[in-house]
């Protein structure tokens, strides 16, 4: 299952999460949540080794079209409709340090904003060619890149008249359970975002800001493809210098 | 002046939305052809050690009524008590048994299901062996950032009585939210965003 550098695994616990540059649980602007938000304080304790531990993916798991949402669905010599971009980044932890090996799985709306779901009322129509879901794991280097198309603003039922910026899910595994995280990234430059309710969920500016990907000219492919660049960071772990009991010492 | 550390931020986290099920498990919504199968959806096999559990549930919302549209993650350690993980050093796991489940929860009830193994006993930090336990994550649309818990064994009184997590629960009666109920070989673990059972959840 597991595809690891040649590196002393890791045993050390994660650093604690910072609450307030996440989004608080209950965020009324964001209707849904009012109902979905515990009430009671989180039971806060050091990671354990089921936190510490956490599954890892071999590229085994990988089809050759997993990282390309504009073909992964498409009929053979179709390709989905849209502009044509590339995603790319690295995955650091709070050291600064690369996340090797670190699954990336992604899904989004098509061009016009409309997604492949039964449950999706949109009027804007289906993309044949478009499913919208991919993966990919990091190198070595906690690079990882993946090619889609730019997703559509949709309009969704909270205020009146909210709408979604164009965003793309990402859901991320580290090396332990205790890193396992689910967020957006948002496109540079779009005005929508700070309309947004889902992105007012987080109280810090600066916080939002990590989560908007800027348009990267320097890796734009010409005649192709323009490039976004999005890092993103996952809980640092301690070192397990002064406290390797879980070694049986 | 002191020297910057230098540590990065964690990347805030953002609603999973209505649609995760696109993204971790677009098989079971639809998706056909992209992946031969949704991953997290078998987590054993003919070879896997130890006694064979199913783990069903649902999670409700502050009404009442269940999700349908959320997403369970579920880790464990293997029938004796080592994870299938590289910060795994005590030890090797079964290698048939993943350690990891995902499962959707439905669009006709809301139900999740896991057919796994009951987990052994794995160490607290300080040596003390903490009872059978089962990781949970929760998310969905709604839920701003993932919801961690555990479930544990109601056929653990002895063990559970000793288990370091369940003594940091001050309010004594919440305990029990955190144990499942036993039907022959299936645990019921109904998860309770808010109201009076609300589920505790962990900042770990
Ligand atoms: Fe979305």
């Amino acid at each position: 299952m597991s595809e690891m550098p040649n590196r002393k695994p890791e045993t050390g616990a994660f650093f604690p999460r910072d609450r307030n540059w996440h989004p608080p649980a209950f965020a009324p602007g964001y209707k849904t949540s009012v109902l979905r938000s515990p009430q009671r304080a989180l039971l806060s304790l050091d990671g354990t080794i089921s936190e510490i531990t956490g599954p890892i993916f071999g590229h085994s798991v990988l089809g050759e079209l997993d990282n390309d949402l504009i073909h992964n669905f498409a009929k053979p010599g179709e390709s989905a409709i849209g502009e044509r971009i590339i995603v790319h980044g690295r995955v650091l932890d709070e050291r600064g340090r690369p996340v090797s090996g670190a699954l990336l799985e992604f899904w989004q709306a098509n061009a016009g904003g409309r997604y492949r779901h039964k449950k999706e009322s949109y009027l804007a129509p289906l993309d044949p060619n478009f499913g919208g879901c991919g993966r990919t794991i990091t190198d070595e280097n906690g690079y990882y890149a993946f090619r889609t198309i730019k997703p559509g603003p949709y309009p969704w039922p909270n205020g009146v008249n909210d709408w979604r910026p164009a965003h793309i899910h990402f859901s991320v595994f580290g090396h332990g359970f205790a890193q396992r995280l689910i967020t957006q990234m948002y496109f540079e430059g779009d005005p929508m975002i700070w309309k947004c309710p889902i992105v007012n969920t987080i109280p810090d500016r600066q916080a939002i800001e990590q989560l908007v990907a800027p348009l990267d000219w320097a890796n734009t492919i010409p005649m192709d493809a323009r490039a976004y660049r999005f890092d993103i960071v996952l809980r640092g772990r301690r070192s397990t210098l002064f406290e390797n009991r879980l070694e049986g010492n | 002046m002191a020297q910057e550390l230098g540590y990065l931020k964690e990347t805030p986290s953002q609603t999973a939305g209505p649609y995760v099920h696109i993204g971790l498990t677009p098989n079971f919504c639809g998706i056909a052809g992209v992946y031969d199968a949704d991953l997290g959806s078998s987590m054993v096999n003919d070879r896997t050690l130890g006694e064979r559990i199913t783990i069903k549930g649902r999670v409700f919302d502050g009404a009442g009524a269940p999700l349908k549209d959320a997403l369970v993650e579920i880790w464990q350690a293997d029938a004796a008590g080592f994870y299938n993980s590289p910060s795994e050093i005590r030890g090797a796991a079964d290698p048939s048994f993943t350690g990891w489940g995902r499962c959707p929860t439905s669009a006709e009830d809301g139900v999740f299901a896991f057919e796994t193994v009951k987990p052994g006993r794995v160490p607290f930090k300080d040596g003390r062996l903490m009872a059978p336990h089962i990781t949970f994550w929760i998310v969905a649309r709604g839920i701003n950032i993932g919801l961690h818990t555990r479930m544990y064994f109601p056929d653990e009184g002895a063990a559970n009585d000793e288990d370091p997590l369940l003594a940091r629960i001050e309010h004594r009666e919440r305990v029990a939210t955190l144990i499942a109920a036993r039907e022959g070989s299936t645990y019921l673990f109904d998860i309770h965003l808010q109201g009076p059972e609300e589920t505790v959840f962990l900042d770990i």
